[in-house]
């Protein structure tokens, strides 16, 4: 059936040309390359602001005269809060393929390791570390992660809020996924405890360093800090150290081939945040009029939370000594952690 | 004897959905070394846990979403592959650019609200709730941007959907949107990204928006709004459950009754006065489908609102001990149904098309039908209007907005709603800080110097938001030739001289209006006018307004 409203009877592209019948693309913003990608046209300019076409400005305030986002979230200053694009080009379609083939393949590797009776195989050693050590560690990630979903609200673009919106999401998928991971092997292992965990991220002095950092994360007001303390300082100093330098490499020498697999997805996942992240925060510290003081402030964030980051990663010493195989030296992951972070920061001009 | 199947071979004691829930709720803890920041103000308290209703974990949420947009994505192709756009109705679509514009935004401010209420109160139950809310709504935002862009790339006049975000900033309309978004993310965070967001709009109103809409889609051949929005609203029990679980521990103390019976108000009116402002015209005047059988918005009202909403979800509030305003549900349903308020919006954005961003044409004869046959009286009152609107669409003629031959009084703008004050006899004027403002109805004015206040019934509101900002959209361009605000506005075709919006559906350049044809017609602030008239002839201005006015018979 012909369209009734049209006056050539269709409405599909071409059906008759007139001024700007073939104007197929967003013409609101500049792409960052020659063509705007599909992340692009997806994202820019969905959160305006008065700067970007919003002409009536904001016209609800919070009761201090606060608009819903203002540059005053976060202490660093940009010339341009609109020239970020993150690296991983997320949106949702991407974001929902990515984490739905990571859950599978999580939930297929448990289920395939329980049914061969993997766990009952685990260094009872190991299971003990298993119980406390990463059930701890659990909560580290998920303290991270509820972090991030505060500081998505904050940010001055759509760019930058749903970067950290991703980042959240990773975080505690990854949360959920040990919690689970830990609770299914527990049904095979008689004398498992699943509250030990949390125990030990409450009591255990070796956490409690860890512990202390991610809380300072999480009462930082700055989302800004927030999404660097994470990423920039947390991630290579500790986070990684204990995800690759300790779970991933002593697992199997311990009989565990299930644990790198679960915790193999959040190194793939930082290395996507940490893209983003670096990208962020490259453009503030090299921007044309603030990049100094950024520079600064970043420089301040690196000694703040190096120093809360490294006496974490200190007090996790300990825990290289418990398994029975230790393939892998305490002091090499550091001195590896120490190299990486090197890297991190050489990119953005800072320094420990 | 029982037959041995793979599933008794394979299968492995698993922990139950229950336990999985228990545990993950268990992944939160008390911080001792530094508090948590509560940087989103409330006045309200709450000591409860809220309960997960929905008990569903991100192992299997992230799996079923995903199934869910191939579904969508592969509706897309299909639609594609049959040729959807031959048979789709330019009328409709062209709606589509104002909807389209507007609604990912409040989709991505939901997104964000889940940040404010994640912390509000005491436990993690609720976290994986807010979570799953937090990414769908990043899902709704970019997969309403992407329907926008395949609209773009297959319909026959992409011009308006090209400058979408632009437009959103910009536009008289779309300011109506930015009310009901903004109101999701700022100011008191219980009033905001609960009771405005969870409680209301989304329990209510998304079934006129996002069930409703999508029906009348399919009616004009768009396959592609249906496939998305059902997909999108399946998401929304979810946040539903969220905002219920909230609402019941919030009820658990006393001294939040005051406020929440506040906001219930506040909240059910605006969504109403913005949303079947919006969604009602794009329902009743955005379709060519006249079938008396099917429902008109008022039906679909009653069912969603009335007997879904106010019966089953607002009533049992009361017995809670919060105060229902069941006047406040019979006046907006006899806004809708005795007082035009639909149409009344219906024909405004008709009047303003040469500041449109997208198409409208006119209604006929046998809308005219339809429209009396549902609405009895209705030819009576607009039948003229709409033709004065089919002969003055042709280029060359006078504009409509400043015919006077016509008849049609531009209106005040309620500075509450941001709806203009349609039903002139309900109009209402205040002060807010010395300044005269105009209402559409009493509840637009209790609602922005009551409860957009520091003080409630003498209880200190000192998270409560403000209304802010240049909020009368026509200030902007008072004084300013209406060829000049098109053009600053940008909904100028790229040779520099079409405009993006046309009264009429005919895609050929020469039956399309340019600048020069809207030249020489100035627009004005009907608030700065008011304010500057004396006593007297305000009075006497305001009293005019209420008789309202007469279209005169198009020949």
């Amino acid at each position: 059936m012909p369209a009734i409203s049209s006056s050539v009877g269709s409405g599909a592209a071409g059906a008759a040309i007139f001024a700007d019948s073939d104007s197929r693309k967003y013409r609101y913003f500049d792409p960052k390359g020659q063509r705007a990608t599909h992340y692009e046209d997806m994202t820019v300019d969905v959160q305006p602001d008065p700067e970007r076409y919003l002409i009536q400005d904001w016209i609800i305030s919070f009761a201090d005269g606060k608009g819903a986002y203002v540059k005053q979230n976060t202490a660093a200053q940009s010339s341009n809060w609109h020239a970020f694009r993150a690296p991983d080009q997320e949106w949702e379609r991407t974001h929902y393929q990515r984490q739905s083939k990571i859950e599978t393949m999580v939930q297929s590797v448990i289920n395939n390791a329980r049914k061969s009776g993997a766990p009952k195989t685990f260094d009872k050693a190991w299971v003990k570390i298993l119980q406390t050590q990463l059930g701890a560690w659990k909560h580290a990630e998920f303290g991270l992660g509820t972090s991030l979903m505060q500081a998505q609200r904050y940010g001055y673009t759509q760019m930058i809020n749903n970067a950290t919106l991703t980042n959240s999401s990773y975080k505690l998928r990854l949360a959920q996924d040990i919690t689970l991971y830990l609770a299914e092997i527990g049904l095979d292992l008689p004398g498992w405890d699943d509250e030990l965990g949390k125990k030990s991220w409450l009591e255990d002095k070796n956490w409690q360093g860890t512990r202390e950092a991610v809380e300072t994360v999480m009462g930082a007001t700055d989302y800004l800090e927030q999404y660097f303390a994470i990423n920039i300082v947390f991630e290579p100093l500790v986070g990684e150290v204990f995800r690759s330098g300790f779970l991933m490499q002593i697992a199997a020498a311990n009989h565990d081939f299930i644990t790198p697999a679960v915790i193999s997805a959040a190194e793939a996942d930082y290395e996507r945040n940490l893209a983003n992240t670096i990208d962020l925060m490259h453009l503030l510290a090299n921007d044309e009029k603030h990049g100094a003081a950024n520079k600064k402030l970043f420089q301040g964030w690196v000694m703040k939370h190096g120093a809360l980051a490294d006496k974490a990663a200190t007090g996790l010493q300990p825990i290289w000594s418990m398994p029975h195989s230790k393939p892998v030296a305490f002091a090499d992951v550091r001195a590896k952690s120490e190299e990486r972070i090197g890297q991190i920061l050489g990119e953005l001009g800072l320094k420990r | 004897m029982t037959s041995l199947t793979l599933n008794k071979i394979t299968s492995q004691r698993g922990i139950s959905v229950g336990e999985a829930t228990k545990k993950i709720a268990d992944l939160g803890w008390n911080p001792s070394y530094v508090q948590e920041a509560m940087t989103f103000p409330t006045d309200y308290k709450i000591n409860k846990t809220p309960r997960d209703p929905m008990k569903q974990v991100l192992r299997s949420y992230f799996p079923m979403q995903e199934e869910k947009d191939n579904r969508v994505y592969g509706a897309l192709d299909a639609a594609l592959r049959g040729d959807m756009f031959r048979n789709v109705e330019p009328r409709w679509v062209e709606w589509m650019k104002l909807f389209l514009a507007i609604i990912p935004f409040p989709e991505i401010s939901a997104a964000r609200s889940m940040a404010m209420v994640a912390r509000i109160a005491p436990g993690e139950e609720l976290r994986t709730g807010f979570t799953m809310q937090m990414i769908d709504e990043f899902r709704h935002s970019t997969i309403q941007m992407n329907l926008k862009k395949w609209y773009m790339e297959n319909y026959i006049d992409p011009a308006g959907f090209d400058i979408t975000e632009e437009a959103f900033g910009k536009c008289y309309a779309t300011t109506i949107g930015r009310q009901f978004a903004e109101g999701f993310i700022t100011g008191d965070t219980m009033t905001a990204a609960c009771m405005y967001l969870t409680v209301v709009a989304e329990t209510a109103f998304t079934n006129t928006l996002f069930v409703a809409m999508p029906s009348e889609a399919a009616r004009n051949g768009d396959y592609a709004l249906p496939t998305v929005f059902l997909s999108v609203q399946s998401d929304e029990s979810r946040h539903i459950g969220n905002g219920h679980s909230l609402l019941m521990a919030a009820l658990k103390e006393p001294e939040n009754h005051l406020l929440l019976e506040r906001d219930l108000r506040y909240a059910f009116w605006q969504n109403h006065a913005i949303v079947d402002a919006a969604i009602g015209t794009f329902i009743e005047y955005g379709t060519t489908n006249r079938d008396k059988n099917k429902e008109s918005y008022a039906e679909m009202w009653h069912r969603w609102i009335y007997e879904d909403y106010y019966r089953t979800y607002m009533l049992p509030l009361e017995k809670y001990g919060i105060k229902v305003h069941h006047d406040d549900v019979q006046a907006a349903w006899e806004r809708i149904t005795k007082k035009n308020y639909v149409h009344k919006v219906g024909q405004f954005f008709a009047v303003g098309w040469p500041v449109n961003f997208w198409r409208i044409e006119a209604q006929t004869d046998k809308d005219f039908e339809w429209f009396e046959h549902k609405y009895p009286g209705w030819y009576g009152e607009f039948g003229e209007f709409w033709k004065w609107y089919a002969k003055l669409s042709h280029k060359g003629e006078k504009v409509l907005l400043f015919n006077s031959d016509v008849g049609y009084v531009y209106p005040h703008r309620c500075w509450s709603c941001l709806v203009p004050c349609l039903i002139r006899e309900d109009m209402v004027v205040g002060e807010i800080d010395g300044q005269l403002h105009t209402f559409a109805h009493e509840l637009d004015k209790w609602t922005a110097t009551v409860a957009f206040a520091d003080e409630y019934e003498g209880r200190p509101t000192p998270a409560m938001g403000r209304f802010s900002g240049k909020r009368e959209w026509e200030t902007l361009y008072d004084g300013w030739d209406l060829a000049d605000a098109i053009k600053d506005q940008n909904f100028v075709r790229s040779d520099g001289k079409t405009l993006i919006p046309q009264p009429h559906m005919r895609f050929d350049d020469k039956e399309m209006w340019t600048l020069d044809d809207v030249r020489g017609n100035t627009l004005g602030s009907p608030l700065k006018a008011l304010r500057g008239m004396t006593p007297e002839a305000r009075a006497q201005h305001l009293a005019d307004y209420a008789k309202g006015f007469t279209i005169n018979p198009c020949n």
